[in-house]
């Protein structure tokens, strides 16, 4: 249990998708201007990483090596499907405001990446607890992310302003503001393995 | 002792200059636009420059400390950087503009890259432009000329970007600062006289300012509004931020290039991006966002012209 619960929890913090890995930037640039839709896109990336990587764990075997991509690729953009279809069903709204960057899900880095790198090689259940571990890794810092982004581009969380004579800067809900932040986390994060390491 | 066996390249010229000494008498010719700039515009102006400086000190000496690294506010640049934030900001902003500006240009703008002379972009100018991003509302309403109430008025090139500079300002007005704008850029005759302090001691050559000016008032000369050769090229070059910004901002050692011929071809880049901004862009001022572009080129320009290794080639 113990090695199940290490595979989950490297996808956190040693092996973060986004601030070690530095996977999936695009749509984390593109949608973290608000937490709503960092946490959107986070399950709907955490559904689809789940799914694919058990997926593939069990036809790793079946796939003949040369074309493998392509079967991936099919098995990945299965799950998006579902995912799109369910957040037009149940949260138009969401949907709206994450757009494109849903079917984009299919070229996400990291899913694929996780396909190519663990799931192709691991054992169902691994790769089911390494899927968990880097969606929600991913979805924490979205999270952490468009908090930031939300609260000191809008003055809000969630939407709801939080002080009322606070001036909010601009910069930060626009797509440099975005560049902005993720760079100075992605050096803070370094700085903090750097110091772990001495 | 490890440092006094490290040998310079040759030739092992001594010159009594410093970084600091060179730094403290740019400061000292920035002084004269920043009298002018509180003449103009009153005690205001004063403050902002004052939380400018004050801020910029004191974020350098705070980073400092905490990543461990000598405490360097004696050179002189963190005050330099605090003097012209302050000088690219209106009179009349809320008393934390400034202060943020200072803090976003110290820190993102140069320890971040490392400390002075690894920056690539002016530090300044870095701190400007986030705030024009986002607090657009204060950094574009400017007050009139000695009228301490705060009457608000637009800058003469904002007028023109409209369309309504029906009255022409005359020549000797934006010459001598009277009129709408940023504290430290609307004295002309206030910044020339810091300008050639500078030339006198050899701080700055023409190779950046000359061609700077010369390039946005051929260009908008060539291209006025009535037609090819019709443009009121003086006009450019007296209004905006043009002046402090070629003396004083693209002149940057650190951030502008090494050799003579990449200096001029980093001035006239700035001089077209300058020109282009004005007359077609979306802002009124395109001058901190050409130099800021030119600095991101300077890399690209110093590996083109590098000069040739004496006998070798």
């Amino acid at each position: 249990m113990k090695k199940f619960f290490n595979e989950f929890l490297k996808g956190i913090i040693r092996e973060n998708p986004t601030f070690v890995l530095a996977l999936g930037l695009c749509p984390t640039l593109a949608v973290s201007v608000s937490v709503t839709n960092g946490i959107g896109m986070g399950i709907a990336a955490t559904f689809v990483l789940l799914g694919s990587n058990i997926i593939i764990a069990l036809i790793k075997n079946i796939v003949p090596a040369r074309i493998r991509i392509p079967c991936y690729i099919v098995v990945i953009a299965t799950f998006v499907t579902i995912a799109e279809m369910t957040m037009k069903a149940y949260s138009p709204a969401l949907n709206r405001a994450l757009g494109i960057y849903v079917p984009l899900i299919v070229v996400n880095c990291i899913v694929l990446g996780r396909a190519e790198a663990y799931a192709q090689k691991q054992s169902v259940l691994n790769s089911f607890f390494d899927g968990l571990g880097m969606g929600v890794g991913f979805t924490l810092a979205l999270i952490l992310i468009s908090a930031i982004r939300e609260f000191f581009g809008a003055g809000t969380i969630f939407g709801r302003a939080l002080f009322k004579s606070f001036e909010p800067a601009f910069v930060l809900g626009m797509p440099s503001g975005a560049l902005l932040v993720i760079g100075l986390l992605l050096g803070f994060f370094n700085l903090l393995k750097m110091r772990k390491e001495e | 002792m490890k440092d006094r066996l490290i040998v310079s390249v040759s030739p092992h010229l001594h010159k009594d200059e410093s970084v600091s000494k060179i730094m403290w008498l740019v400061v000292a010719s920035l002084i004269p636009a920043g009298a002018a700039g509180v003449f103009i515009f009153g005690i205001s102006a004063l403050s902002v420059i004052i939380l400018g400086v004050v801020s910029a000190i004191a974020t350098e000496v705070i980073l400092q400390i905490l990543t461990k690294r000598k405490i360097t506010i004696l050179d002189g640049s963190a005050v330099i950087t605090g003097i012209l934030l302050a000088y690219n900001l209106p009179p009349q902003v809320p008393f934390w503009i400034p202060i943020i500006g200072a803090i976003f240009s110290i820190a993102i703008g140069k320890q971040v890259f490392g400390g002075l002379g690894q920056n690539i972009f002016n530090p300044a100018l870095v701190g400007r432009v986030f705030l024009m991003a986002s607090w657009p509302r204060y950094m574009t309403s400017f007050t009139q000329p000695f009228n301490y109430d705060a009457v608000t008025s637009a800058t003469p090139l904002a007028l023109l970007k409209k369309g309504k500079l029906f009255e022409n300002i005359s020549y000797l007005d934006l010459f001598l600062g009277k009129r709408g704008g940023c504290i430290g850029e609307v004295c002309i005759l206030a910044l020339l006289l810091g300008a050639i302090l500078l030339f006198i001691k050899g701080y700055i050559s023409w190779h950046i300012p000359i061609p700077y000016i010369l390039t946005v008032g051929v260009f908008a000369y060539i291209f006025g509004p009535k037609g090819l050769l019709s443009g009121d090229w003086l006009f450019h070059i007296l209004s905006g931020g043009l002046i402090l910004g070629a003396f004083f901002m693209a002149t940057d050692y650190v951030t502008s290039p090494l050799t003579r011929k990449g200096q001029v071809i980093f001035a006239v880049g700035c001089g077209i991006i300058t020109a282009i901004i004005r007359l077609w862009g979306g802002y009124p001022e395109g001058v901190s966002y050409a130099i800021l572009m030119m600095n991101a080129a300077t890399p690209i320009i110093d590996r083109y012209t590098k000069n040739r290794v004496y006998g070798a080639g």
